[in-house]
């Protein structure tokens, strides 16, 4: 329905939470291939399988290495407050529109069912969004137009492949974003998505308190990934990164990649819907300095 | 700041206590969090929710050491009791739970809220006993803004309204005493 109605060039947009959204990848890879703007939003369950209802960040890999079949990417905007989950999802529209691609919002339990004071942004007139010179939405005496994901012949194929990661290497370049908390001086560099990273704010204001310089980068885009922030903490003061994740290691395989084996980079996970207390990820940060420290 | 815990059994209305709570904040203009945890099931199982109410922008929204507890049956009191900051208060229903909490560090208040529910015309309004007991404790909030929350949500059932009125008032009165 979705790439139906987006198809029509209409804002549209599913939610669901894990197992419902693994059900709907062949069709985003689909929407993908066809270059049709919408948005998806996951809350993450605690899985795999049918999983928990409880806050987790299980689904990263499915989110921003693919989850359906091909090569595509969805741009991937990761909410930490209330606030956050109504502002992306304008931005999620917006950033679809512009690129022509499928974005998705990831989110865990906690966003999910926290309540918190949001401030709306302005209603916004639909004519104001820019006409969609593909959509089909009826002939009217206009030029026919076709959206399609079966390009079967090896010579369109390619070029309309290619004509999709260069859209993918654009937006790498103009929308990587994070928030960097307190990383200027840090000497521990945390990093976390979603309500995680709320946890570990609160995390490196009591390490400070306790001496140590801590930060957090906090990444708002999964995909892409703000690598660059990452890149300018591994040249600064930083003597270690670890990030704090609700699963067994996922988006720290791109915290690798951005820090680029320049220091080093430890993991805390906890599943199962388990949500980390401060004192787990204080103990946690002091064993990474620890153990960077044994490294040298 | 204020990081407040509200537990119970699931239908003790204790995620609607948390949540006028949170409105009471928000409507003071201060910074406020609300953080349900419950099962699938509508009554019974376990529910309890967190509340923070904050001067200043809320960083995490977990109450892993609340200030103060606020516990409407034995189970969540026992279980919970435990985690409460030093110093902190919690607060019991003395009417189905017994007040030992093997710890000599926070201050205890045995508020039966379930029998002065019951004088005030509805033992369902003992989370508002509760809520009142606790702002008479804390002030977190004006008893004025939980009357605004009440008459909202309330509008059209002035039994409802007036019964819940009586029990935050009772429960305002039970630790003034």
């Amino acid at each position: 329905m979705v790439y139906g109605a987006a198809g029509a060039g209409i804002r549209a947009m599913t939610s669901s939470s894990s197992p419902g959204v693994s059900l709907k990848q062949e069709g985003i890879s689909y929407i993908a291939c066809a270059r049709i703007p919408c948005v998806v939003v996951n809350i993450m369950r605690a899985g795999p399988g049918l999983g928990g209802i409880l806050p987790a960040q299980g689904d990263y890999f499915q989110a921003t290495k693919g989850g359906g079949h091909g090569d595509y990417h969805l741009i991937v905007l990761a909410p930490s407050t209330a606030q956050e989950a109504c502002d992306f999802t304008y931005r999620a529209f917006d950033l679809a529109d512009k690129y022509r691609v499928p974005a998705m919002i990831l989110a865990d339990g906690m966003i999910g069912q926290i309540m918190e004071p949001v401030e709306l942004p302005p209603m916004r007139d639909l004519k104001d969004i820019p006409e969609k010179p593909w959509a089909t939405s009826g002939h009217y005496g206009k030029e026919r137009r076709i959206l399609n994901s079966l390009i079967i012949k090896p010579e369109e194929l390619e070029p309309h492949v290619n004509e999709l990661q260069r859209t993918y290497d654009e937006i790498y370049a103009n929308e990587r974003k994070a928030e960097c908390y307190k990383t200027e001086d840090a000497e521990i560099v945390l990093t976390a998505y979603g309500t995680i990273a709320r946890i570990c704010k609160s995390v490196v204001d009591e390490l400070r308190m306790q001496g140590v310089k801590a930060g957090c980068i906090r990444p708002i885009t999964l995909y892409p990934f703000p690598d660059d922030a990452y890149a300018k903490c591994a040249a600064g003061a930083a003597k270690a990164f670890l990030s704090v994740e609700l699963s067994l290691g996922q988006m720290v395989e791109d915290v690798k990649l951005a820090v680029n084996g320049k220091k080093p980079v430890y993991f805390y996970g906890r599943t199962g819907g388990n949500v980390p207390e401060e004192a787990e990820i204080i103990e946690a940060a002091k064993s990474a300095i620890r153990k960077a420290e044994a490294a040298k | 700041m204020i990081r407040i815990l509200l537990a119970g059994q699931g239908g003790q209305g204790v995620l609607s206590a948390g949540k006028f709570l949170a409105e009471s904040g928000l409507h003071e203009g201060k910074e406020v969090t609300y953080l349900p945890a419950y099962g699938p099931e509508m009554r019974g199982g376990t529910a309890n929710c967190s509340v923070i109410i904050s001067e200043h922008p809320i960083a995490s929204p977990l109450c892993n050491t609340p200030d103060v507890l606020i516990a409407m049956n034995g189970p969540s009191f026992h279980k919970f009791a435990p985690r409460v900051r030093s110093g902190g208060i919690i607060i019991v229903n003395g009417s189905v739970s017994d007040c030992y909490a093997g710890r000599d560090d926070v201050r205890i208040c045995d508020v039966a809220a379930g029998d002065i529910a019951l004088e005030a015309g509805d033992v369902r309004s003992a989370n508002m006993v509760m809520l009142g007991a606790f702002i008479a404790l804390t002030g977190a909030v004006k008893e004025r803004s939980i009357f605004n929350c009440l008459n909202e949500k309330f509008v059209g059932k002035p039994h409802v309204l007036d019964c819940n009125r009586a029990a935050f008032e009772a429960g305002v009165a039970a630790v003034k005493k």
